[in-house]
């Protein structure tokens, strides 16, 4: 018992790993800040090309969305940084990483996006419209809040992956939260800061978590 | 000089596909005048009235307002004029994240440029109209249908419409709410708004209608007085649809 927790919960390693790993902190929460502002702006350009009634608009978005929700990030993201250096491409850690993941994102937000347009009705925009309001002033001031609320839980669900895709950032040496919480380890050879990592993912998203459930309760109701 | 139509609309036609809705519409709605229009269950009333603000796009004719052919001019000419031409739907349509104040300030302040509180003191004056001014902070979802229904028409008024459009305003009411839309509406018409009313609302066309218009098969059948009309219609399709939905 004594030794499981020397293994796991050895405060004392915890305390001495800390500094290194509130800096992976801090570049984890420079990752996530990245590609989900990027990430929520390239997605709503996405869906609005996706619902627009131009084909020439249309067609690109539906072939992005497609391809980057189809593939799996993490051969996107070793493709981009192992993969673009043979055609002479070289790209530090962290801008493949945030290359990567908004690609990957902005393709699933652009989709939580275009089913919260599609769920303000018509009426809505023929309102608008008939009292003069531009196709561009109708989106922004009436289709557009109503279709973020409606999926706002959508949206942060969608979040919370990206914080937690961040990790995967470790296989290209990124040092951010689990990548330094790795180093740690072997440094220490002991597993304490693995579980400090873990509960630091836990106590970030864990409310973000239980906010999605109240907003989707509080929807459905 | 003789005073031109308020409203024209000139050989209208409109199909959806190889459905002809609308074969050939003549209308012409002189200023401060009521016209009333009655007709079966997908005759193209509301089509017709969508054509008025190019809602839904002519496939052939001309819709005039004020003397200038809608049918021409740039996107920006298209916003303007449905400035000119107010819209009141069936379902109200209001905007539900914002207040009541705001649904009627909203297009004055982005597609009229009104300032802000020019727009405030508009709608106010429209919304003591209607009867709800003291329900400008109030949330749509709060007001009941016919609450709804007033606070449309004020955001429609607010814009200094020359022409309304109303496509059965009352239909998606409880019938103790009826009244009150239409009182409304009675006092646009006292005040001289010109106005295409589709309504199921006999009494109300009896009383405030100068002119009654019967629609089927994509053309006008019968038009006349409210009198003439609902006591003696002539077109043999005109009494058929009376008898059915007056019984
Ligand atoms: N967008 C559309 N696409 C295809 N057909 C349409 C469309 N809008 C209307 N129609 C058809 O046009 C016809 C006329 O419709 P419209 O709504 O103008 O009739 P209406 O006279 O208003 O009927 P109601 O009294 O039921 O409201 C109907 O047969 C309808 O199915
Ligand atoms: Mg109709």
């Amino acid at each position: 018992m004594q030794s499981l927790m020397d293994q796991f919960f050895n405060l004392e390693i915890m305390a001495k790993a800390l500094p290194l790993m509130l800096s992976g902190l801090w570049m984890t929460a420079k990752l996530c800040a990245a590609v989900i502002v990027l990430g929520l702006g390239g997605g709503l350009v996405v869906a609005l090309a996706n619902v627009s009634p131009r084909r020439w608009l249309r067609f690109p978005s539906i072939v992005f969305t497609d391809i980057f929700r189809a593939l799996p990030p993490l051969v996107l993201l070793i493709f981009i940084y192992s993969g673009l250096p043979f055609a002479g491409i070289e790209i530090s850690p962290f801008a493949a990483v945030a290359l990567a993941f908004l690609l990957n994102n902005s393709a699933y937000y652009a989709e939580v996006y275009r089913a919260g347009i599609l769920s303000v009705g018509k009426g809505q925009w023929e309102a608008a419209r008939s009292t003069g309001l531009s196709q561009t002033q109708t989106l922004t001031s009436v289709v557009l809040p109503q279709a973020v609320r409606n999926v706002l839980p959508d949206l942060l669900s969608n979040t919370v992956e990206v914080v937690k895709l961040t990790s995967l950032a470790s296989v290209v040496s990124l040092s951010e939260l689990l990548y330094t919480a790795n180093m740690a380890r072997s440094i220490t050879y002991n597993a304490s800061p693995l579980v400090l990592a873990a509960l630091i993912y836990l106590v970030i998203l864990w409310p973000v978590v239980r906010l999605v459930s109240r907003f989707q309760r509080r929807l459905a109701a | 000089m003789v005073s031109r139509p308020m409203l024209e609309i000139v050989s209208l036609q409109k199909c959806f596909g190889d459905n002809v809705i609308l074969r050939d519409i003549n209308l012409k709605v002189a200023q401060g005048e009521l016209v009333f229009i009655i007709g079966p269950s997908g005759s193209g009333k509301s089509t017709m009235l969508r054509c008025c603000n190019r809602l839904e796009e002519p496939s052939g004719g001309d819709v005039i307002v004020d003397g200038r052919n809608i049918m021409s001019g740039t996107r920006r000419d298209l916003d303007l004029m449905r400035l000119k031409v107010g819209m009141v739907f069936q379902g109200f349509h209001l905007y539900p994240h914002m207040s009541v104040l705001n649904n009627v300030t909203l297009a004055q302040r982005k597609a009229m440029g009104r300032t802000a509180e020019e727009a405030k003191a508009r709608a106010m004056d429209m919304l003591e109209r209607v009867g709800l001014a003291h329900k400008a902070d109030a949330m749509p979802a709060q007001l009941s249908g016919g609450q709804q229904q007033r606070v449309a028409i004020a955001r429609a008024l607010a814009l200094d419409p020359l022409v309304m459009l109303f496509d059965e305003p009352t239909s998606a009411l409880d019938p103790e709410l009826v009244g009150s839309v239409l009182a409304v509406m009675k006092d646009l018409k006292a005040k001289g708004m010109t106005m295409l009313v589709v309504s199921h609302e006999m009494g109300f066309a009896r009383e405030t209608a100068d002119r009654v218009i019967f629609m089927d098969g994509g053309v006008v059948v019968e038009e006349g007085a409210p009198d003439e009309i609902f006591g003696a219609p002539k077109a043999e399709r005109t009494q058929a649809f009376l008898s059915r939905v007056t019984r």
